[in-house]
């Protein structure tokens, strides 16, 4: 089966210069298709998050080329990586980075808003959808500040889904919460790589985490030394 | 783009309500600075207009008379005779203006020119017995004297309009009928610099509010004053022009001037000091008042800032979910306009308490009431200098927002 590539790494290097010039990532090149939960793994320091940051077109200071769903992203102007992220990437942090001031409905829906693809109307239902997918139903009108910090990481899950982004990527997804919120949190990834063909690159710590993902990239030292690591 | 959700609004206006006391204090300073921004500078303007209404009562907007000539030092003669070199002074001839009636005329069709009145200027002494007091008896056409000072409006005792009806009669201030203790209806006689005397029944009082003038000047018919000074029906010494436009006086004095061939003199500069004092004026009320203001930019400036570096993390994910820079430039901003907006408008509010408390202060003496009124360009200008102050001290913190780096801040 011939399947879609949507995120290509090609040669991609990077330098930190503060305080001296230091090589952190070193010609990283590495296909993502459509449909794949992929983790990256390493240990601190091997550039795993530096790496996921430069995917996810925030960082813009590299060398080499990235493409995202075929279009290439490398020099592009800030305000088009703005619209491009916006439409095409969802984002879960170690942190939640909720609104605190609004509650978890509209933290869900501002970046549909931002969209603007929908009526207000419609981006309410869809994101009362999203919430209802993370069993949440239930606190869409409280203030996210008032959630739990499992209820609180699933609010910023949903909010990374409202646009049906093609690519979600995480940044330690699990890294703040027990067992059974890690274990909820990887079955919605799962699910949304399986059953809604979204793409997952979520950089974790978590072994067993990353043990039941399509695919591991694990990184050393600025490198990817295993492509498909086994546990 | 399908909908255009205004979602900068909505992030912005949460800020606003979830800090409502931070707001109300950064609000509550620009109010202050427009509340005294205003009302200092609706001060000025009404210490101005009194001070031009005083030197209106007296002086016309621009006077042309006959200015003193001095003699040339050097008589310029062929190269192969003597020159003649001569002490220069002021040369003896008289101030009358020829042709008048012509001159006159010729005014009354510039354009812009409201009034023109000819007037005949008398040094006079007023004599009551043994009293006596130096003082100037202006000969005027009343009824455009009248026009152009207003003296109806100074009558406090008699009536202006029986100067017409009686030829020597004599409208006199009220200073200088205290000090000869006269009445209207009885008569004084008045000597003049030509050393004729002429017996003058009193019409009427007027009172300037400025001492000077009370105590010295008197209105009298112009024929009147030519026979103080021994001269014929066709002698002027002054021709007195009000113009649309007072503050515009200096522009038609010079044309004026080379118009008549006589010297045309702006009210500006025959008072130069009032004009001077009300300059410094303007440069001190302008400075406070703005420096007042620009204190109060810099509180929403900290407000804001303050704000943005505890938001910093929700700049970032704004960021990172692809709000654009000049998206949060614009939440910011409108914070601070909001912010700005509500104190300029409770700031007109106060303003106007202000003024309207102060023109209700008795000061007593030339001046009565506090002259201070509600001026719409000040409050215009004043809200227009709010906004912009606003608008600065918004911008300059939300384009740091703008710049944060999100990378930065998730790697934290």
């Amino acid at each position: 089966m011939q399947r879609e590539t949507i995120l290509q790494a090609d040669k991609i290097g990077k330098y930190f210069y503060d305080p001296v010039k230091f090589k952190v990532l070193n010609e990283i090149s590495f296909n993502v298709f459509r449909g794949e939960f992929v983790t990256l793994v390493g240990k601190s320091g091997s550039g795993k998050s530096t790496l996921l940051y430069i995917l996810s077109t925030m960082d813009t200071d590299y060398e080499g080329s990235l493409h995202i769903h075929g279009e290439k992203v490398t020099g592009q102007k800030q305000n088009y990586l703005a619209a491009m992220r916006n439409e095409k990437i969802g984002f879960v942090f170690q942190f939640h980075y909720l609104l605190p001031e609004f509650s978890c409905l509209k933290n869900v829906m501002i970046p549909a808003l931002r969209l603007g693809k929908y009526s207000r109307k419609e981006i309410e239902e869809r994101a009362y959808q999203k919430l209802a997918m993370l069993g949440l139903q239930d606190q869409a009108l409280k203030q996210s500040s008032k959630l739990s910090g499992g209820q609180q990481q699933r609010v910023a899950i949903a909010r990374a889904l409202i646009n049906d982004p093609l690519i979600i990527m995480g940044d330690e997804p699990t890294g703040n919460l027990d067992s059974k919120n890690t274990q909820n949190v990887f079955d919605t990834f799962k699910q949304l790589a399986h059953e809604f063909n979204q793409t997952i690159v979520a950089v974790t710590h978590d072994n067993d985490f990353a043990a039941n993902s399509d695919r591991t990239i694990e990184m050393q030292d600025g490198a990817i030394i295993s492509m498909d690591k086994q546990f | 783009m399908k909908y255009k959700h205004n979602i900068n609004s909505e992030i912005s206006i949460t800020y606003i309500v979830t800090k409502k006391k931070l707001t109300l204090v950064a609000a509550l300073g620009v109010t202050i600075g427009i509340a005294i921004y205003i009302f200092m500078n609706s001060l000025m303007a009404g210490f101005d207009r009194k001070s031009n209404e005083t030197v209106f009562k007296n002086s016309p907007h621009i006077r042309v008379y006959k200015d003193d000539e001095t003699s040339l030092p050097l008589l310029h003669t062929d190269s192969n005779k003597l020159a003649v070199i001569i002490n220069p002074k002021v040369v003896p001839e008289s101030d009358k203006i020829v042709n008048p009636d012509q001159i006159v005329n010729m005014l009354r069709q510039q354009k812009d020119v409201t009034i023109v009145t000819p007037q005949v200027a008398v040094s006079v002494f007023y004599n009551n017995g043994r009293s006596q007091i130096t003082g100037n008896a202006s000969g005027v056409r009343i009824d455009e004297a009248d026009k152009m000072f207003d003296i109806r409006s100074l009558m406090v005792e008699g009536k202006m309009e029986d100067l017409k009806t009686t030829p020597n009669g004599i409208l006199l201030g009220v200073g200088v009928a205290d000090k000869m203790s006269v009445k209207p209806g009885d008569n004084i006689s008045i000597t003049s610099s030509k050393n004729v005397t002429k017996v003058m029944k009193v019409v009427g009082l007027f009172q300037t509010n400025n001492s000077n003038i009370d105590k010295t000047k008197s209105y009298i018919n112009i024929a009147a004053a030519q026979q103080l000074l021994i001269e014929g029906p066709s002698y002027v010494s002054d021709i007195n022009i009000d113009v649309i436009n007072f503050d515009k006086a200096p522009d038609y004095s010079q044309k004026f001037s080379s118009l008549t061939g006589y010297k045309a003199e702006d009210w500006k500069a025959a008072n130069e000091t009032l004009v001077a004092a009300s300059t410094m004026r303007r440069v001190i009320i302008t400075a406070v008042s703005l420096s007042i203001l620009l204190v109060a930019g810099f509180g929403i400036y900290n407000i804001l800032n303050m704000t943005i570096s505890q938001k910093i993390n929700e700049i970032a994910i704004l960021k990172a979910m692809g709000f654009r820079g000049k998206d949060v430039v614009r939440i910011f901003v409108q914070q601070g306009l909001i912010i700005g907006f509500m104190g300029v408008l409770i700031g007109l509010m106060v303003a106007s308490l202000l003024v309207y408390r102060m023109s209700k202060f008795y000061v007593g003496g030339d001046i009565g009431y506090f002259p201070i009124r509600f001026e719409p360009l000040i409050y215009l200008r004043g809200a227009a200098f709010g906004m912009i102050i606003t608008l600065l001290a918004g911008y300059i913190p939300a384009k740091k927002a703008a710049d944060v780096d999100p990378v930065s801040i998730f790697r934290k």
